[in-house]
């Protein structure tokens, strides 16, 4: 620079490179390839929402009392009005659903305020959630005591049923899959072979495989006379089959950290869980969030399948109502599932959003090294 | 420990300090988890033979000779309803290992192309591809299935008002059907010239490697290749009087005949199959995208490689590396879920196993047992399979 002789005036700065237009030009037409992306994108995108608007609006049927009112071809909206509440209840007597709902309030009161970064008393607020609140669902749901009426299981459906199954399959598999991957990374060798072959025989099977064990060999185990309720067994394997995939999740939060954590834990004379509980899970925990609700997310989409079996959640209350007969028409299992598919995809879209949000609040606070169990 | 100056003489056992020590405590753990275990073993082996006995149902796997008396739909080998129920067993997981194949192609292009159009610099097309991955993986697959099967499929017209495709293709109700290739002897003739076709190429591609190793020039490859690959055949075709007829499928009465006929229940599998799968693949593409250093791409371009180049030569061979192992996960995720088959009536192997041959014959145990086997034998063949692929793969180090 000082080689350059005499100082040459300085140029003037470059136009701002700022603006919708130039935003334009560079993001959508900065070459002639660009430009028929853009245009074929365009394209997608106008025979998308008009294919939605003609569907949901033009070609819809608003107003109707069964299917043969549901003749234009777009979507059949009042046979959602008239099956909504068996998609949120399923066949739960109508004069009880009062229950459902003030067990979600219940559960919501918990989570709330659990899961609001900000507020204090997490403690109080997880011990709610996690023993209370399980404890009045039960009472609340189910019935039989304190003067309510007795609901049996198999006339719960629909989105209860999802948000039974998946809520109470998480509560259930975290726990598990907390000690499959202690266990597998555990120098007991017995122990380590146990956890290794479970995780690895539940992963390598569909969930269909273990949901039809569940219905037709487990009331084969069970000695004479002996029952389980259909929920219940469907519950148990779910949990059993997210706890593998947890597991495998956790596992490679443990394998991220460092050796001197255990070795200072040993050396101020923790106990093994002490060592586990206070040192080593809060960090693992940490690291793997996504992961973990990865995995919440597929548990939450995998209780679907329930139907298979027989149980009727969301997703097999849109399969009863698209083929019932007051309601048949071309356009009702389009309608249908349309609907559930809305209700799905706000929990799970739902969901990730959240961990994305905790994962940057967590990120703030330091370094990280997400190490994936992958394998 | 060491302060102990003078303490009991080492040849007597301090049983006070033996359940402290570590080891004696872990195999105690062990034993008691053990025993545990194989206390519920035998209880339930009791229960399941006592249940089995009151029921009347034999055990074993003798029932696997025995005459099945049920039609499958869909069958890759000859089956009729006077084969055995292990003969259905193969018939059920060709079915499923066809959809797995032909599911997992799919899945892999579209998944390929969502995921680049992520990283595109494009912001409409980078838009869509990712709503396309936060709309299709936040669906159950199930619902999914369900949505082209019985919304979709279900909907479309009688075979008299089939939508027609080009190349002499008809879609209905029925399903897909396809012009069928009929074989007249002297194709053999237009093996052998595939055959030459790709030994031809393997050939040039090892002696260009060489030329350009010896003398650094690039010699073409990729059109003498599609010469010998499609010109060659095509040519011998030809020249032996065009030994390979079309039979093309012909509305008769009220229904196709010839050709070949895809069912309903199989393109339903695969759409839903594919796309929900796609979406995954798309993030791992990406992901593995992002994952090469963007010093690599600018080293590319410092040395004049153009964006092609830097892109097959540098970026790809390193991306490779990351997107295999999540990519053997995502095959293994799709091949299990396509078990979903039996929901919509897909003869898959869950479907004609585990679903009529166990209500005919009723035995759970040994059905349900082989089932899951055969998921497992699936998963450990792939992993191993993708394990020697991502070993050939990684890095060579000094």
């Amino acid at each position: 620079m000082d080689r350059a002789g005499p100082a040459a005036t300085p140029a003037a700065p470059p136009a701002r490179a700022v603006g919708p237009l130039l935003w334009l030009r560079e993001r959508l037409f900065s070459s002639w390839s660009n430009a028929a992306l853009t245009l074929l994108a365009l394209w997608l995108v106008y025979q998308l929402v008009s294919t939605l608007f003609t569907w949901g609006v033009l070609h819809a049927t608003w107003q109707g009392r069964d299917g043969g009112d549901c003749r234009e071809g777009g979507a059949c909206w009042p046979f959602v009005g008239a099956w909504f509440g068996q998609f949120l209840y399923g066949r739960y007597p109508d004069a009880e659903r009062w229950r459902v709902n003030l067990t979600y309030a219940l559960a919501a009161a918990g989570l709330v305020p659990l899961m609001i970064p900000q507020v204090p008393g997490k403690l109080w607020s997880s011990a709610y959630t996690l023993v209370v609140v399980p404890v009045l669902a039960v009472i609340l749901l189910a019935g039989g005591m304190l003067g309510l009426r007795h609901v049996p299981t198999d006339l719960w459906g629909g989105l209860l049923v999802t948000l039974v199954i998946s809520s109470t399959g998480i509560a259930a598999a975290f726990p598990i899959g907390i000690f499959l991957a202690l266990g597998r990374r555990s120098r007991m060798p017995i122990v380590r072979w146990l956890s290794v072959g479970f995780i690895e025989i539940v992963r390598g099977v569909p969930l269909i495989t273990v949901l039809f064990m569940a219905s037709v060999m487990l009331p084969l185990f069970l000695p004479e006379g002996w029952t389980i309720d259909k929920l219940v067994r469907a519950l148990i394997m779910v949990a059993l089959f997210s706890a593998a995939y947890l597991a495998e999740v956790i596992r490679g939060g443990l394998q991220a950290i460092p050796r001197g954590q255990f070795e200072a834990a040993d050396a101020l004379g923790l106990s093994y869980p002490q060592k586990v509980g206070l040192i080593v899970l809060p960090q693992a925990l940490k690291l793997v969030i996504p992961g973990i609700v990865g995995s919440l997310i597929a548990l939450f989409k995998d209780t679907s399948l329930v139907l298979i079996i027989g149980i009727y959640d969301l997703l097999g209350m849109a399969q009863v109502a698209s083929s019932a007969p007051a309601w048949l028409s071309p356009s009702t299992p389009m309608t249908a599932y349309v609907v559930a598919g809305a209700i799905f995809w706000l929990f799970c879209f739902g969901m990730s959003r959240y961990s994305q949000m905790l994962e940057r609040r967590l990120a703030a606070g330091g370094q990280r090294a997400v190490t994936k169990a992958m394998d | 420990m060491a302060v102990s100056t003078g303490g009991p003489p080492r040849t007597r056992v301090d049983l006070k300090g033996l359940i402290y020590r570590p080891e004696v405590r872990q195999i105690a753990w062990q034993v008691a988890l053990l025993l545990a275990l194989v206390f519920a073993f035998g209880w339930v082996v009791q229960n399941v033979a006592a249940n089995l006995r009151r029921q009347n149902i034999a055990s074993g796997f003798e029932f696997l000779d025995r005459i099945s008396g049920f039609d499958v739909a869909q069958s890759l080998i000859e089956y009729s309803n006077v084969s055995t129920y292990g003969r259905a067993f193969w018939v059920g997981l060709l079915n499923t290992l066809l959809v797995a194949v032909l599911g997992i192609v799919f899945a892999t292009l579209l998944g390929f192309v969502i995921g680049i159009a992520r990283l595109s610099s494009n912001w409409l097309i980078a838009k869509l591809a990712a709503a396309y991955v936060e709309i299709v993986r936040n669906i159950p697959l199930l619902l999914q299935l369900f949505f082209w099967y019985f919304a979709v499929l279900k909907n479309l017209p009688a075979p008299r008002q089939s939508y027609v495709l080009p190349g002499g293709a008809y879609f209905n109700v029925r399903g897909l059907y396809l012009p069928a290739p009929v074989l007249q002897p002297g194709f053999e003739l237009v093996l052998g010239a595939l055959v030459a076709g790709i030994v031809g190429t393997i050939g040039l591609r090892w002696w260009t490697r060489r030329r350009q190793l010896l003398t650094g020039r690039r010699l073409p490859l990729l059109w003498p290749s599609i010469g010998l690959l499609v010109g060659l055949p095509l040519m011998v075709h030809l020249a032996a009087g065009a030994p390979m007829t079309l039979d093309y499928p012909e509305l008769a009465g009220f229904n196709f005949r010839g050709g070949i006929a895809v069912q309903p229940e199989l393109i339903a599998l695969l759409l839903g199959l594919a796309i929900y799968t796609a979406s995954f693949i798309a993030e791992i593409v990406r992901a593995g995208i992002l994952g090469v250093p963007k010093g690599q791409t600018e080293a590319a371009q410092a040395l004049g490689l153009s964006r092609g180049q830097a892109l097959r030569l540098v970026i790809v061979p390193q991306a490779t590396r990351i997107v295999i192992p999540p990519l053997t996960n995502q095959y293994l995720n799709l091949t299990k879920n396509s078990s979903l088959a039996v929901a919509i009536g897909y003869p898959d192997f869950v479907s004609v196993f585990a679903g009529t041959v166990l209500n005919q014959t009723g035995q759970a145990v040994e059905v349900i047992l082989m089932t899951m086997g055969v998921y497992l034998g699936i998963s450990l063949v792939t992993s191993l399979f993708m394990n020697w692929f991502n070993r050939r793969m990684a890095l060579v180090e000094r």
